[in-house]
Order: structure tokens, then sequence, then C-alpha cells
């Protein structure tokens, strides 16, 4: 098909392998994501977030955690998110201060249009991190609910699922994986 | 150096100090588990961990593989996770619910009183071959204090609550919080950090480091407009430290924050204003007014000795620090929660773990930055002391003073020497004071 859909057959290009142009857009905006996080653009990182959104990690014994119920690394609300990334932004978080170089690997990406207009993704992500002699990745999925505001993608709610069994060696889940 | 040398403790001076190759040397590491996490209590576990009969947990505690089940009696047990055959592991999931585990290697399977009930070809074996003393090993000691399970390699060990001494009162007050006692919620706090697993004790028990360490913490507290906005390094820290015996010991100050229980803050909101004053209310009644406020105003760092750190700060975490060698140690920590309290209170207790504690809060990172660091520092080795002394001389210890490591550090030291307890006059003159919490 030579990446030219078929109009007579776009319905059935939907239904079997997800709208390209879909796909395409989210994978814009995790890359973009992923560089902004990259080059610790962090004030940018948490503009790409709406009023209502959600950040979560749960912990690496219980990738189905729920934070109202259990346990979870992370369960930021927009407002920790922000103090999140101002403490990140501080010469205080000692534990990135200095910043740790970080390169991140997104694909995988899964992309769907829901009832009420939002777009939920899956993506898989491999994060490299290196600081001080340390070279470990951080490896998992993460998945989103995207929705348009004002004519821009905003991220509602991501969640990040490390595949690790312990954060053996990292010791914490310092940068934003 | 001789073990003896290497901690100096001179009262008359006001000198404490450790000698940094106890942080470092891989002999010392193994003479600490001969002579320390052989022959204490450790703790393995919480009792609601194995709710219902074939609920286990697996587990490495001084150093050796177990797991944690809940037999069909409903006795929890404790069972060295090897094959008594020939030696692989028998349980093989981090937590789950079994009536029989089968070992894979060999098929033998054992229940959940660790008996060994099936042998593949039995006929095989000759009269020598006794099923009935072929059961998984057990620890020679597990004792429960009030749902805090603890197993010790020692034969010969104390009895639990006579090695708790003062460190009984304490756990108390985390118990006694709920009229329906205290359940760990799933989810565990699993992380390395590559320290000496000492460096964790002393940072837990630390209160000189909150107000430089922690600062981002203090600062994100601040601007959601607690109380803690504008204070001093003396009223922001812990109030006083307490040497318990037998090498436990606590850091406790005056509730800054709000509590769940049952110590109310603004933040919380109006309308859990009420629910806390019933909590509070129920504390008194059962209690009395003076050990409520203990239990609801109060913070408590608590080192059970050797490794085990129950924070009841905001909020309660049980931390068990395993040391792995002499530069690694290994955390899994949990959050112990009431088993019943108002859903709006039980929210806030969640959400207030994330922000101080963990390898996500905007605290917890930070410590482990801080023991790396150290533990990178003492490769220059011309330098070989660390110095513990601070408020040694103060009649009356302060919450930013080193007294409660210096607990540490004199059992410690006595064990290593083969000593099971400390010198009574190795003790400061404010380990007797039992000074008031302000
Ligand atoms: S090692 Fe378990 S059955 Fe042989
Ligand atoms: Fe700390």
């Amino acid at each position: 098909m030579n990446g030219q859909v078929n109009p007579s057959r776009s319905g059935l290009m939907m239904a079997h392998f997800g709208n390209p142009t879909l796909r395409q857009l989210v994978e814009d905006f995790l890359f973009k994501e992923a560089t902004l996080l990259d080059e610790w653009r962090l004030d940018d990182w948490s503009e790409l977030f709406t009023e209502d959104a959600r950040y979560v990690v749960p912990t690496t014994d219980l990738p189905e955690g729920d934070p109202e119920r259990d346990l979870v690394f992370i369960d930021d609300d927009i407002f920790r998110l922000r103090a999140r990334v101002k403490r990140l932004n501080s010469r205080h978080a000692h534990r990135e201060y200095p910043w740790s170089r970080t390169r991140r690997f997104v694909s995988n990406i899964q992309a769907q249009e829901t009832d009420n207009g939002e777009i939920s993704v899956k993506s898989n992500v491999l994060v490299y991190r290196f600081r001080s002699g340390e070279e470990a990745p951080y490896v998992g999925s993460i998945d989103y609910t995207l929705r348009w505001e004002s004519g821009e993608l905003r991220i509602a709610y991501r969640r990040a699922v490390l595949d690790q069994e312990g954060l053996s060696s990292h010791g914490a889940v310092s940068i934003i994986f | 150096m001789k073990i003896e040398d290497l901690v100096e403790d001179d009262r008359g001076r006001g000198v404490f100090r450790v000698h940094r190759s106890s942080m470092t040397s891989d002999d010392l590491f193994r003479l600490e588990r001969e002579h320390i996490l052989d022959r204490c209590w450790i703790y393995i576990g919480h009792e609601s961990e194995v709710e219902n009969p074939g609920d286990y947990r697996r587990r490495t505690v001084a150093g050796r593989p177990v797991f944690l089940i809940r037999s069909r009696d409903g006795q929890a047990r404790v069972f060295l996770n090897t094959c008594t055959h020939r030696g692989a592991l028998v349980c093989r999931r981090d937590s789950g619910n079994a009536l029989v585990f089968q070992c894979f290697y060999h098929a033998w399977t054992f229940n959940t009183y660790g008996e060994l009930i099936g042998v593949p070809g039995e006929d095989a074996y000759g009269p020598a071959f006794d099923r009935k003393a072929m059961g998984l090993g057990q620890p020679p000691r597990v004792e429960n204090y009030r749902g805090f399970i603890f197993v010790s390699f020692n034969p010969d060990a104390e009895d639990l609550v006579t090695y708790l001494a003062g460190a009984r009162d304490y756990l108390d007050m985390v118990v006694d919080q709920s009229s329906s006692g205290m359940k760990v919620i799933p989810g565990t706090h699993q992380y390395t950090v590559r320290a000496n697993w000492k460096l964790m004790v002393e940072n837990s028990l630390d209160g000189y480091h909150l107000v430089p360490t922690h600062r981002t913490y203090l600062d994100y507290m601040a601007s959601l407009g607690t109380d803690d906005s504008g204070q001093t390094l003396h009223n922001r820290t812990p109030a006083t430290a307490k040497s318990l015996g037998n090498g436990h010991c606590v850091a406790e100050a005056a509730a800054r924050n709000g509590r769940p229980i049952a110590h109310w803050h603004p933040l919380f909101g109006e309308d859990s204003r009420d629910e806390i004053a019933e909590v509070r209310q129920r504390l008194v009644e059962a209690y009395g007014e003076s050990r409520a406020y203990q239990i609801a105003d109060t913070y408590r760092s608590l080192l059970i000795y050797p490794n085990l750190i129950i924070n009841d700060l905001m909020v309660a975490t049980v931390r068990y620090i395993e040391p792995v060698d002499a530069r690694h140690l290994e955390i899994t920590a949990w959050h112990i929660v009431p088993r019943e309290e108002p859903p709006k209170l039980h929210s806030i207790r969640l959400d207030t773990f994330l922000t101080f504690f963990g390898p996500g809060g905007f605290a917890s990172p930070d410590d482990v930055e801080a023991l790396e660091s150290c533990q990178s520092g003492f490769r220059a080795t011309e330098v070989e002391w660390s110095d513990i002394s601070r408020g040694m001389l103060k009649s009356v210890p302060e919450g930013t003073g080193e007294l409660q490591m210096r607990g540490f550090w004199r059992q410690w030291h006595a064990n290593m020497q083969g000593f099971s307890k400390t010198n009574v006059q190795d003790r400061e003159p404010a380990d007797s004071e039992s000074a008031a919490i302000r």
C-alpha cells in the first residue's frame, strides 16, 4: 500500500492496525516528551499536563497497584507534580544534582481514540541513566490518557510501570520515569 | 585494628568516634553475621501479610532464604526455603497462596507445616531414611509480638519481649493506634543502596540531617502552608532521643504536621476535623490523656536493634534493612495502617506517605544519595574516623544530637567483642533522663 490508505478499506485498517495518522501524532508527542525529559526541560514537561492530571508509578512487586488502596512509588496530582519538577530543578534534590544523563527510547506505541474523544496510549520505554558510575536502565511501559485542549495534546493520566523486580542498584526513582 | 579499638567512647571528654573500617571491611562484616545477625532477633514480617491459610511471603532475612506462611491450623510459621533433599528453593514466588509446595527438582512435596508428605519412588530408600525427619528446616526461634514476627538463629536467645526491652512500649504505641489492629497494605518499596547497612541505621535516626538534606521536602511542605514554614533548626527537628536497652533507640518529637492518628492539621480539611476528634477521643478513653498525647501527637523514629526501623511520623512505615555485604544493603519498606479507619483519613494517609517516604518521595532519594556518598568517601582510608559525638556532654538529649546512634554503636561494639550487653557504665547522663517531649 506504500503508506497510502485506501479509503474503501480504511474501516478495516482502523480495526486491525489502528489509525496511522493518530499513531503518528501520538508518536510525535511522546518523542517530544522524551526529549524534554532527556534535556531536563522539566518546566516545559510539566506544561504537557492537564490541571486534573495524575502521574502514577506503582511498586515493582505490585505492578497492578492502585494508589487508592495500595502502596505505590508515585501518585502525583498536578500540584505535587509541579513540586516534583521544582525540586528537581533546585540544587537540593541531591540524588539528581548534578543531574544524571538519561537517554529514553520509546517504542511499541499503540493509540486508540476513546468514546469521549480522549486518546488512550500504550508504549514501551527504556531509559538509560548514567551517574556516579551507575548505569542501571529503567525498563517498563507507560500508559497515557491524552486529551485535546485548545488544539494541543495534553496528558491527563500517565501510569509508568517498571519491569524490574526491585529497584536494585537504582536506589530510587529519582528521575521522571 | 583490634575490635576493642573500633569505637572510641570517652564520656569525660565527649569523644565518640567510629573507625570507618567497620563500614568497609569484609572480615568485620563476617564477624557481624556471626555476632549480631546470627544472635539477635530479626524481623521477618507482619502477620497481616499472611491473612489466610496458605498465604505466604518469601523473604531474605539475615542472609537466609526463608518464607513466612499461614499454616492450615491458622498459625504463622517460618521455614528455611531450601529443599531437604538437595537444596533447591521450595517456595519460588515472592507471595501467593499454596497448601502444598512441590520442589520442582525431584518433586518432593511439603505441606504448610513443613512436613515432607511426598517422595516419588520412596521405596528406593533404605530403612535409615526417615521422612518425618526430613521436613523443612525452621529458624530455631520464631516469636510474634502483637503482629510483628521475628526470628532468631540463636537457639539460646532470650525471649522476644525481654529482648525488646524499652522498645516494646514504642511498638505498643504503633499497635495501639487502632482498636481494630494494624495491617500492612499491599505494595512494598524494595531498593538496594550501595552502602553499609549501619549507615542506614544511623540515617533513619538522624535528626541533624533533616534541615540541610531534606530542604526540598520542607520547602514543599511550607508551600502548602504547614507550620514548618519559617522554623529554625531546633524546633523543626526531633526534640529528644533515648536509648531503650539492647541497642534499641528512639528519636522523638512533637508532631508538626498532621497525623491521621489523631492530630488534625488544616491541610486535612475542615471536613475531617470531627473524624479526627473521634479517633482522638477513643484513644483518650482507652489509654488516658498523656498516653493518647504520646500516640497521637508525637513523631517517633524507632530502631529495633539491629536492623528494623519503624518511622512513625506523619504516617508509619516499617523498614527492614538487610545487610548484603560490607558495601550493600537492601531495603524492604511497608506502609502499616489501621485495619479500619474513616475513608477520608485513609486516603489522606496514603497520600501523605508518598510525599516523604520511598524511592519516589521527596526525601528518601536524598538519603540514599547521602549514604552512597559516605560510602564512596570511605575509600579515602587515610581519614579513619567518623564523629558521632554530637550532644554527648548535654545532660538533656536534643533531637539533633546523636545519643540514639551512640546507643546503637555501643551495642554493636559490645556484640562484636562477644558480649551480649553493653556495660552500664557506658551510658550517658542523658540516657537516664526521661526527658519530656515538648
Ligand atoms: S532438591 Fe528438592 S526434590 Fe530434589
Ligand atoms: Fe533523611
